[in-house]
Parts: structure tokens; sequence; C-alpha cells
């Protein structure tokens, strides 16, 4: 096979994105644990761990700029690296979407919760269920898990929708806990972010497939 | 048209030049004008089956790219577009090209008069050696046989001005064209080319003897001749196709030896989603 070193390249990148991605799931795992636990000093651990995320992001832009700089790529080759290139600002986003949840946890501190927290762990569980299903759909270049990617999000959107509608009912039930409900809030929206974030890097998959942009929108389905 | 070149037959009544849809005869890229409809093309070097059956709609006032490896037949059938591949001994070649709806392989035809509408650049610049940098321009104009000083002046700077080389040579017009940079002797070629207005101009790798510098100012020249003339390039350079053309052919030699047309498409679709593996693997050196 000629022009190994450029396979190579491509081949690190990809991984690349498969280390980012799996960092971005821990992250979120432990914000959530962090919540649920109210465990502080593993939300201080998130946010200082964000940087790393951050970084690993410039990392593999660089490597991308460098292969397109000095290799010229082209068809399935440029898309693959155009791709990336969305792919790691999503991920890098949704880890400042984990980051913000564990900000809250500080925040929030010992503030009594205002509801159980069900929906919010979740939203949590079906988002990290699409960024891993949206990862897989890459590495098999299987264009029609990502569009499966596409439709969970309907679940996730129904979700925030769900918390929202309960937030807002005990907010005007009563004045005291608007606060607290308005953290809730927050997260739920993080939340619903990253799952936003998962269904743009399923919609990158299917460009590198096909070469076409479609927009994963909800009202598709 | 008809008028200027009396000896070109021209094809059956009502030719249709609007392009044809693809799994039609010609492959088409484009709803636009046509400049050259290339029909059923042939050719062979004695025994040796060098090209075989390609048909394509080429744009007017575009430039079209011809890429593929080595021996892939696109210099020869660059060349079967003004009846230069004829030139060669024992070469011939079967099938039509219609310019402007009219078929230079018709019965009659005058091959001259076809290469002075449908003219040629090569790889290696090839300024006649004995004459000036005007006389270079000219000599295309006196074949023609204008002989009015006045005109031949004008057309000699028009060209050289068209050619992006008269800022450089206007005060030297008398000097040997071999005394130019190989970069300004293939602008020199150009403008002589492009003297006795051709409606086509093919390049058969333009840039190829030519250093980085000198080919993006010859890239550059074809994007503003473009705007005149149709413009059909034969390159090695991927990047360069990428480049310059509107639209890219991807040629390949099969096992039988004989070249044809894989892919014809916009040239944006040909670099970021090629429809043919064979192409694929080809621009993204994935070849062999």
């Amino acid at each position: 096979m000629p022009r190994e070193q450029f396979q190579r390249g491509l081949r690190d990148v990809e991984d690349g994105v498969l280390e980012m991605g799996s960092m971005v799931d821990r992250q979120l795992d432990r914000a959530m644990q962090a919540l649920i636990d109210r465990d502080l000093p593993l939300a201080d651990a998130v946010i200082r761990d964000d940087g790393e995320v951050n970084r690993t992001r410039f990392h593999l832009d660089n490597m991308c700029v460098s292969l397109l700089a000095q290799q010229a790529p082209m068809a399935s080759d440029l898309r693959l690296i155009v791709a990336v290139l969305a792919m790691v600002s999503d991920l890098e986003r949704m880890g400042d979407h984990a980051e913000g949840i564990a900000q809250i946890v500080l925040l929030t501190r010992d503030e009594p919760l205002v509801k159980p927290l069900v929906d919010l762990p979740e939203m949590a569980i079906q988002a990290r269920q699409m960024l891993r299903d949206a990862l897989d759909a890459f590495v098999d270049r299987d264009v029609e898990s990502a569009y499966l990617v596409g439709r969970a999000d309907d679940s996730v959107d129904a979700l925030y929708e769900r918390v929202y509608r309960d937030l807002i009912a005990i907010m005007t039930t009563d004045g005291a806990t608007i606060e607290p409900c308005t953290h809730l809030l927050w997260i739920a929206h993080n939340l619903e972010r990253i799952a936003d974030r998962a269904t743009n890097i399923a919609e990158r998959v299917v460009f590198t497939v096909t070469g076409m942009l479609p927009e994963m929108d909800v009202s598709r389905y | 048209m008809s008028d200027r070149v009396p000896t070109m037959q021209p094809h059956g009544e009502g030719l249709d030049l609007r392009p044809r849809t693809n799994g039609g005869d010609a492959r088409s890229v484009t709803d636009k004008r046509l400049a050259l409809r290339v029909d059923h093309i042939s050719a062979w070097y004695g025994k040796k089956h060098a090209v075989g059956d390609v048909s394509l709609d080429i744009e007017a006032n575009s430039v079209t790219a011809l890429i593929g490896p080595s021996g892939c037949g696109k210099s020869t059938l660059i060349r079967t577009f003004n009846r230069m591949h004829e030139v060669a001994t024992g070469a011939r070649a079967e099938g039509h090209v219609y310019l402007e709806g009219e078929d230079i392989y018709a019965p009659g035809a005058d091959p001259t008069l076809v290469r002075q509408r449908i003219g040629m650049v090569f790889q290696k610049p090839n300024p006649f050696p004995t004459m000036s940098i005007a006389e270079n321009v000219a000599a295309g104009l006196r074949f023609m046989g204008i002989r009015s000083r006045s005109e031949i002046d004008g057309r000699v700077e028009h060209a050289l001005k068209a050619a992006a080389l008269w800022d450089e040579v206007k005060d030297d017009l008398k000097k040997p064209g071999m005394a130019l940079s190989g970069g300004q002797q293939q602008r020199l070629c150009i403008a002589r080319t492009i003297a006795v207005e051709p409606e086509v101009v093919l390049m058969d790798e333009p840039c190829s003897a030519l250093d980085p510098v000198a080919t993006l100012k010859v890239e550059d020249l074809m994007r503003t001749l473009a705007k005149d003339f149709t413009l059909v390039i034969v390159t090695h350079n991927m990047q360069q196709a990428a480049r310059v053309s509107d639209h890219t052919a991807f040629m390949l030699a099969g096992d039988d030896g004989v070249g044809r047309l894989v892919e014809y498409a916009p040239t944006e679709e040909i670099f970021t989603n090629p429809k043919d593996e064979r192409t694929e693997a080809y621009i993204t050196g994935r070849f062999g």
C-alpha cells in the first residue's frame, strides 16, 4: 500500500478521536456521579481534567492541519479529516458541558434536592449511549447506525421537556425553590446539549462515508 | 461559423448540442453551452490500441482537466481533439469530435483549419528558435495570411497581454524568444496559440517543465483565459487539476492496455466524493 506514512497519520487521527471520546464519556460519568453523591472533590477533578480534554482537541486539530498541509488529502481521506475537525470541536464542547455540570455541583453544595434525581441520570445515560454509538458508527463507517443516533436524540429531548415542565411547576408553587430548580435546569440543559453534540458527530459520520451533510433534525422522525 | 471553415462538414440536421444525460452516448457534466462534443473516439498507434471509445462533452469557456496514470491515453486523447494524433506515423483515430456542431473528422475537413480553431500548447515550451518574441507571436497570424503591419502589431500586443507576458517583454520584443525563462517561454507559446483566436486551447502537461512559481502563473493565466477560450488540459499533477479546472475526466488503461474514460464530473465532486472506486484509489494515492 503506497503512502504508508499518510495512512498511519490518518489512523492516528482516528484513534485520537476515539481516545478523546472516551475521555469525554468519562468526564460526563464522573460529573453525574459527583452530582448524585454530592462529591465535591470529584467535581473539582472533573473541572481540572477539562483542560486535558481541551489539549487533546488542539493536538488533534494540529494533526489534521499537518495532514492537510503536507499530504494534500483527497476524496474519502479529505472527508475524514474535515469530519474529524468538526468532531473534535463537538467533543470539546461536550467536555465543557460535563465541566459545567461539575461547576453546578460545586455551586449547589449541600442545597436540598427539590426532586429526586431520576430523569437527569437517565438523560445522562442516554446521552452517553448516543456518544458511544456515534463513535462506533464512525469506526464501522456505518451510516444506518449514525442515523439511529439522530433518532435517539428525540428521547433525550422528551426527557428534557419533562424535567423542564416539572421544575417550572415546582417553582411556581414554591418561590423558595427557584434557585435550586434553576440549578437543576442548567444541568438538564447541559445534558440536552451533549446529546445534540453527539448527533452532530453522527452527522459527520454520514459525511465521512457519503460526502453528504444531512441535518438530523428532530422533526425528521 | 461555417463561413470561417467552409471545408468542415456540419453534422446532420439539427445536432443537439445540449448535453446528454449519463447513460447516453456522451458523458456530460454540464447544462451550459458546449465547445466540443467527443463522440466515441478511439485511437491507435499502429496495432496498439491506445484509447477506447471515449465520449464526453466539453463546456465552452471552462477548463476541463484530463487526469490519469501514465499510459492511460490522456495525451493521445487530447491529440485527437485537434487531429494532432494522426500526425504521428501509423497513428489513426476513429469516431467524431464536434466543434460547435461541426465534425472535425468529417470527410473533407481540413486539419490545418481545425488546428487553427483548436490550438495546442505542449509540455516543453517550444518557441521558434530563430524568431524574436514578437515574430513568434506573429507567426500564426502571418500563416493565416494577415499582412497588415499594424494589425499584426496590435494582435501581438493583445495576445502577449492576454498571456500575462506583455509587461515583462514589451521593451524586448525584438529579442529572441529562446532568451526568455522557461515560464516566460511557455507563456509566449500560449500567446502564439491564442493570437490566431482559436475557440479551444488544448494544453498537454503545460507546466511539467516549469518551476513552482512559473507553474502558478500559468495556472492563474488558465483561469483568466477561460473567460475567452475553452481550455482542455492534460496534467499529471492532481493538485493542478483541482486548482484550475471546472470539470475533470479520469482515464485509466484496462488490463488490455486500452485507455478508457472512468469518470467525468465537476472537479469539486471528483476530488471530494468520486463515484468510481478506481477514481478514489487513484486520487487518494492508493493505486497499486
